[in-house]
């Protein structure tokens, strides 16, 4: 995972509320076996419609989405990161995110920033004309017009994001630790090893 | 430590390998489920940082999101090829990936194969008080044999692979208590409808949800899968229904359960599961079983959802502009005027199958409306896709599959099917579908196919009438 400790730039005012990952990639975007090129597809519905803010010049490239409540609800899929990703999507700001895709944008260096409903509404405000800023070291987001919202983000995922660190190779350092686990219960619970042929 | 614990309590304690001083655990996975979908780029990532699987006797993989449900041998017992070819790949690369990394692989054309929240319970691979997860969010289902089942993305699934634990923190409880006795041709799939719509598709976020009640006691196992699987319409981590004697005599003798003395022991600990008397959820929620009717979804979220004898809202009555702008936007996609009766909606598709409802209580439910009757002349496409090979073979010595044939419905091979739209079973743009699958949103059955979400009766009602029709109607 690269390190991120901020985000700086325009941000797409989308603002609309349960936005699933069918809405972020439709099903048949899923059949790809790598991780990258998903951007293509992103939005696919929403970007139907003209006059959509993916495709307002306006916002080309803004690595900063600003979304409703409940953002990323439904499916597992973590072509939802990939695709915002590969969007050139740094950063998505919202009162709430599903718990399954919080942790899939953790997992891949994507900001998930939650702000209360009232911070949304003026900072979408603000991404019509000007860039907006995200600190991740201050946990704070910034405009140019003296605005300043605080937000609270796990400490262990805050370090994690900012050094860039591989959470697996961080867990295989505790292999000694989960052996012991598997020896303690091999004992204790012997059935639940399963039958497989 | 409290001295009085839920039943989620008890087995996240029960799987902590180690705890970190902000709270992070490192939690121990028993059960890990693996379809062709969200696995191809965690098998890839093991390969590049040269890693293995530490446990694959805890791993189980199955192709069911991908598979096209028509014929997959041809009259000379051939494999019938897989046309698209970007699902070939994912297929092919699932069947390599398993036994390059030492994982149990089912074929597609093995009578075990089936969707694998079907799979799982069937087999005895998912058992009450384990982790389980798995590369898809309707995993939360496992929780209706009592387990800790939740949906994970793909770079989750690589660290299970690798390392067999999660780093997770707790999640807040909530009791979701459903009292009372259910009415005439109210099913579980309306229990779990209702609950959404009571909860809204974010108010279980941050939480595990325990269905508890004399409702949710008096299921089946095939019931308390169907609620516990669509946990995550109501924005749960997961679901869970205690284990008690009902879960127990449904999993005794099924292949991968403990047997003989060691059955013995699994079950004593299952009983010492159920969450003491005295322990406090952090939230509580009651619903009352007499307030539940055969439901039915108008918009594009599963919290869309009336009683199939309301009417279509009209959403300048709502209350939270943000909710008044999203009725709109659904409505507009869904092609419905304020005001309509549910019951006057004409579908042209029905859809019998996925992880919610594709087991053999679910197919016996909607052959029971169907027996002796035919689909109506303006549904075109009706499929009933069963969810195993084994749950088609128990449905065709029961003779359902001629009730449904007979019907004008198509008889299917197991797999996703229709619930997701990545397979060829879709509903096309701008029709309709009665659909017993979990997601309303969208585009899910399609690009721009209309979502109706019921029950399995209420489908083969839809069906006959070729109307959203209250099953009540069709009951003798």
């Amino acid at each position: 995972m690269k390190p991120i400790s901020s985000v700086i730039g325009r941000a797409y005012p989308l603002g609309l509320k349960n936005i699933d990952t069918d809405i972020i990639i439709p099903a048949a975007w899923l059949k790809t076996i790598s991780r990258s090129g998903l951007g293509k597809g992103a939005f696919q519905s929403l970007r139907e419609v003209p006059g959509n803010v993916f495709d307002d010049p306006a916002y080309a490239g803004a690595p900063i989405l600003i979304a409703g409540d409940n953002f990323g609800c439904g499916s597992s899929r973590e072509h939802a990161a990939w695709a915002l990703a590969d969007l050139g999507i740094s950063a998505v700001i919202a009162p709430s995110f599903s718990d399954i895709f919080s942790g899939n944008a953790f997992k891949n260096g994507l900001l998930a920033i939650v702000l209360p409903q009232d911070a949304i509404d003026r900072l979408m405000e603000v991404a019509q004309t000007d860039s907006i800023h995200i600190d991740l070291e201050t946990q704070t987001v910034t405009t140019p017009f003296q605005d300043r919202f605080a937000f609270e983000i796990d400490p262990f995922r805050k370090h994690c994001l900012i050094n860039g660190v591989d959470e697996i190779g961080l867990t295989l350092k505790s292999s000694d630790a989960i052996s012991t686990y598997e020896t303690k219960i091999s004992a204790s619970q012997p059935w639940l090893t399963p039958n497989i042929a | 430590m409290p001295t009085s614990q839920t039943l989620y309590e008890k087995i996240w304690n029960a799987h902590v390998v180690e705890q970190r001083d902000d709270g992070t655990c490192l939690i121990f996975i028993d059960r890990h489920l693996v379809h062709e979908v969200t696995s191809p780029q965690a098998f890839e990532g093991l390969r590049v940082a040269g890693r293995r699987v530490r446990r694959p006797d805890l791993t189980l993989a199955v192709p069911d999101h991908n598979l096209p449900t028509t014929a997959r041998l041809d009259s000379d017992g051939q494999h019938v090829p897989i046309a698209d070819p970007e699902s070939a790949q994912q297929l092919e690369a699932l069947e390599r990936n398993a036994p390059e990394f030492g994982i149990a692989y089912i074929n597609a054309t093995d009578i075990k194969q089936g969707i694998v929240h079907v799979v799982g319970p069937e087999q005895g691979f998912s058992l009450p008080g384990t982790t389980i997860v798995c590369g898809d969010s309707h995993t939360a289902c496992h929780g209706g044999l009592g387990a800790l089942a939740f949906g994970i993305g793909t770079s989750e699934v690589e660290h299970v692979l690798a390392t067999q634990t999660l780093q997770l923190t707790r999640s807040k409880s909530m009791e979701v208590r459903v009292e009372g006795e259910l009415g005439p041709g109210v099913s579980a799939k309306d229990v779990v409808l209702h609950i959404t719509g009571v909860l809204g598709a974010s108010g279980g976020t941050g939480h595990v949800i325990e269905y508890t009640g004399a409702v949710i006691r008096a299921l089946s196992i095939e019931g308390r899968l169907t609620i516990s699987n669509m946990a995550i319409e109501h924005g749960a981590r997961a679901g869970l229904v205690a284990p008690d004697d009902t879960t127990f005599a449904y999993l005794k003798g099924r292949p991968m359960a403990p047997k003989g003395a060691q059955w013995d022991a699994a079950v004593a600990y299952w009983r010492s599961l159920a969450t003491d008397t005295g322990a406090v959820y952090d939230k509580v929620v009651t619903i009352n079983a007499a307030d539940i009717a055969p439901s039915v979804t108008w918009g594009t979220s599963p919290e869309d959802v009336l009683p199939i004898t309301g009417i279509v809202p009209d959403p300048s009555t709502f209350a939270d502009p943000s909710k008044q702008e999203a009725a709109k936007k659904s409505l507009a996609y869904m092609g419905l005027t304020p005001g309509t009766a549910m019951t006057d909606i004409e579908v042209q598709n029905v859809f019998i199958g996925s992880c919610t409802n594709s087991r053999i209580e679910d197919l016996r439910a909607a052959a029971a409306i169907l027996k002796g009757r035919k689909k109506a002349a303006n549904v075109k496409w009706a499929i009933v896709v069963p969810g195993s090979g084994l749950v088609k073979h128990q449905a065709e010595a029961e003779g359902l599959d001629r009730i449904f044939t007979d019907a004008g419905l198509e008889w299917r091979e197991p797999g996703c099917s229709a619930c997701l739209g990545m397979n060829p079973d879709k509903v096309p743009a701008g029709e309709r579908c009665a659909s017993t699958s979990n997601r309303n949103f969208v585009g899910r059955q399609g690009p721009g196919a209309r979502t109706h979400l019921v029950s399995p009766a209420m489908a083969a009602a839809a069906a006959v009438t070729g109307k959203l029709t209250d099953v009540r109607e069709l009951m003798n």
